[in-house]
């Protein structure tokens, strides 16, 4: 029950301004899409009674077969079980790395702007050096870091656990410029602003101020940094995971299955091309939902 | 101006001091050392030996020794040995920083024209379907993982159609120009697509924003020509924040070579820095990263005193 001259909240707005935006509505629906994907193997493992990283020589290259749809790769594996769960890591390591990241540029954001003056100027210049790095001989250098020279002991550095949270981490650690920037901006633009002086004044914590009104101001433009953070991140995992520094096998993501197609172009191709079509489209696909929030987030935008 | 440009070297100066240290520590905790690699063509040696070498390789100083020392013959030009090739660091890095360049240099003026041109095409009717295709074309560009283009680039011309070599930069006896620009067609095409994806959202944005200006309207009320007020008024404006944007993308630029160089067996410094990393040739590894640390650090440089330069409304 509606009436039409009742105020509508500003969450209504943006999903109606989101819904006007095709690109961003396709994006979701193949994002959901995706995820179902992925979430598949599950099912099929069960129902096929096939495990994901069980080698059969005897099996290898075999065309696609109603048992297998996408037939076997190089060691008798089962392609499409191994596209879904490389799948579910792939998409763990973006929304993980970007979690933590994100975390860690808030807080540098957060602090920057709010405090500004010496913390400022030595938060941003620490920032300003890591944007001026490139990032991808860093994250290679990174990735190749030996654990147990770290301390950590022979069993945990070969883990499979190990390389996940390996790749997670120095990702996040270098993928956090961006939102702490951003985050420093839209802070001094609401630091000054009278009700949080009037808070200020009312003797509130500096903790208090940035949980209650600062961080909720500056959500919007952080979500959709976050987004399209995510899309960056699958794709440095993709690319890590490919050159043998990221997710290492028998645990599948979609940067590794890759791994050996290069040797393979000529022998099965395809088995370079799904991995491959699979990022592509989850990455552009994240773009675009970024594009589209973005669009329904402005204000300034039309319905 | 000057005092700008001083600060800034110092500051980069700073920014190369911390990331040399930095990458010296990263690369000490890399997999082995190079003792490891003597002692395994050498089963015989003792472990007072061992103890021996160590103390004449410096392996049993802490690392601040170690790197005080390093820095110290750095900064004499001394960068080292590189294992792997058996010549001076220098003598192995100053090749591939001419390939790299010039696949570098090449993609990127293809990527700015392309995005120029693309990128005002799509701005002059935001919304209409030439904006719509150059827009989808864009974000395919800055979505798609540069070694699976390259991947599919090789799959299909060198593999199905047989057009162009897969890898290398000249076939062997082969000294032509013809050879030389067929085997530079795929890495360049590769990195100059993955560039000009976020080149051309940039243009696009940046002239739209511009052609709502009030003086575009003022050039169109009197009476300039469309393509004058579009080429000349606005896209002037429109270039001061895209020309800091492009120079600052160098850091990408060059990851983006990295792959490239490796998927097409480019003998430049992404290659050989990841080769280097790949077989613990440690010299060679941190000579080669800092060279694109600092490559890029001088990049960022010229982007900032390019903005003062193009836009008097700052000053530095």
């Amino acid at each position: 029950m509606s009436r039409p001259d009742a105020a509508i909240g500003v969450w209504t707005l943006r999903w109606r301004r989101f819904r006007g935006h095709r690109a961003g509505m396709a994006s979701l629906v193949i994002l959901a899409a995706l995820v179902l994907f992925v979430l598949a193997a599950f099912p099929l493992q069960r129902i096929l009674g096939i495990d994901p990283d069980t080698t059969d020589l005897f099996a290898r290259f075999d065309p696609p077969s109603p048992g297998h749809l996408l037939g076997m790769d190089e060691a008798g594996r089962d392609v499409l079980l191994r596209l879904m769960i490389g799948g579910q890591i792939s998409l763990l390591v973006g929304l993980l790395a970007t979690a933590i990241g994100g975390v860690i540029g808030i807080v540098i954001g957060l602090f920057a702007g709010y405090f500004g003056g010496r913390v400022d100027g030595a938060l941003m210049r620490f920032t300003d050096g890591m944007i001026a790095l490139p990032l991808l001989p860093l994250l290679i250098v990174l990735g190749a870091v030996d654990l147990t020279k770290l301390g950590f002991s022979q069993d945990f550095a070969q883990s499979g656990a190990a390389g996940f949270w390996r790749i997670v981490i120095i990702i996040a650690i270098v993928d956090w410029t961006g939102t702490a920037r951003l985050v420093r901006a839209a802070t001094l633009q609401i630091r000054e602003r009278d009700y949080v002086r009037a808070a200020r004044a009312a003797g509130a914590s500096a903790g208090y101020m940035m949980r209650a009104h600062i961080l909720p101001n500056i959500a919007t433009p952080i979500i959709v940094s976050f987004t399209l953070t995510v899309g960056r991140v699958i794709l440095f995992e993709s690319v890590l995971s490919f050159l043998g520094f990221g997710v290492v096998p028998p645990t599948p993501s979609w940067g590794n299955m890759l791994n050996n197609a290069q040797e393979l172009v000529t022998t099965a191709p395809m088995l370079a091309v799904w991995p491959g079509l699979l990022i592509f489209v989850t990455v552009i696909a994240v773009n675009f939902l970024g594009d589209g929030l973005q669009h329904a987030f402005d204000p300034r935008s039309e319905r | 101006m000057t005092r700008f440009i001083l600060r800034r070297c110092l500051q980069a100066l700073v920014v190369l001091l911390v990331m040399s240290f930095v990458i010296y520590s990263l690369i000490g905790l890399m997999p082995g050392d190079p003792l490891d690699l003597m002692i395994q063509s050498n089963p015989g040696a003792t472990p007072a030996v061992i103890a021996r070498l160590r103390s004449i390789y410096g392996l049993d100083q802490p690392i601040y020794l170690r790197y005080a020392h390093w820095l110290w013959s750095a900064l004499q030009g001394d960068l080292g040995f590189s294992r792997t090739h058996s010549r001076p660091v220098l003598e192995v890095l100053l090749p591939a920083l001419g390939t790299t360049c010039k696949l570098m240099l090449i993609s990127f003026v293809i990527a700015v024209v392309l995005s120029l041109i693309l990128g005002v095409w799509a701005a002059l009717k935001p919304g209409g379907w030439v904006d719509s295709l150059v827009s989808l074309a864009a974000f395919a560009g800055i979505s798609v993982p540069v070694f699976w283009l390259a991947l599919m680039m090789i799959l299909i011309f060198a593999v199905r159609l047989h057009w162009l070599p897969a890898s290398g930069i000249a076939n062997v006896g082969d000294g032509s120009l013809g050879d030389y620009v067929r085997h530079l067609i795929m890495p360049v095409t590769t990195l100059a697509l993955a560039t000009t994806g976020g080149f051309t959202r940039f243009v696009r944005a940046s002239m739209i924003e511009t052609l709502r200006m009030d003086h575009i309207r003022t050039a169109r009320a009197k009476g300039n020509a469309e393509g004058r007020v579009v080429l000349v008024h606005a896209l002037r404006n429109a270039l001061i924040p895209v020309v800091t944007i492009m120079a600052l993308s160098f850091g990408s630029l060059f990851s983006g070579a990295l792959l490239t160089e490796t998927m097409f067996a480019q003998p430049g410094m992404g290659k050989m820095i990841y080769d280097a990393i790949l077989s613990n040739d440690f010299n060679l590894a941190l000579s080669g990263l800092l060279f694109a640390t600092l490559v890029t650090l001088l990049s960022n440089l010229v982007a900032d005193i390019a903005y003062g330069w193009l836009d008097p409304r700052i000053s530095l």
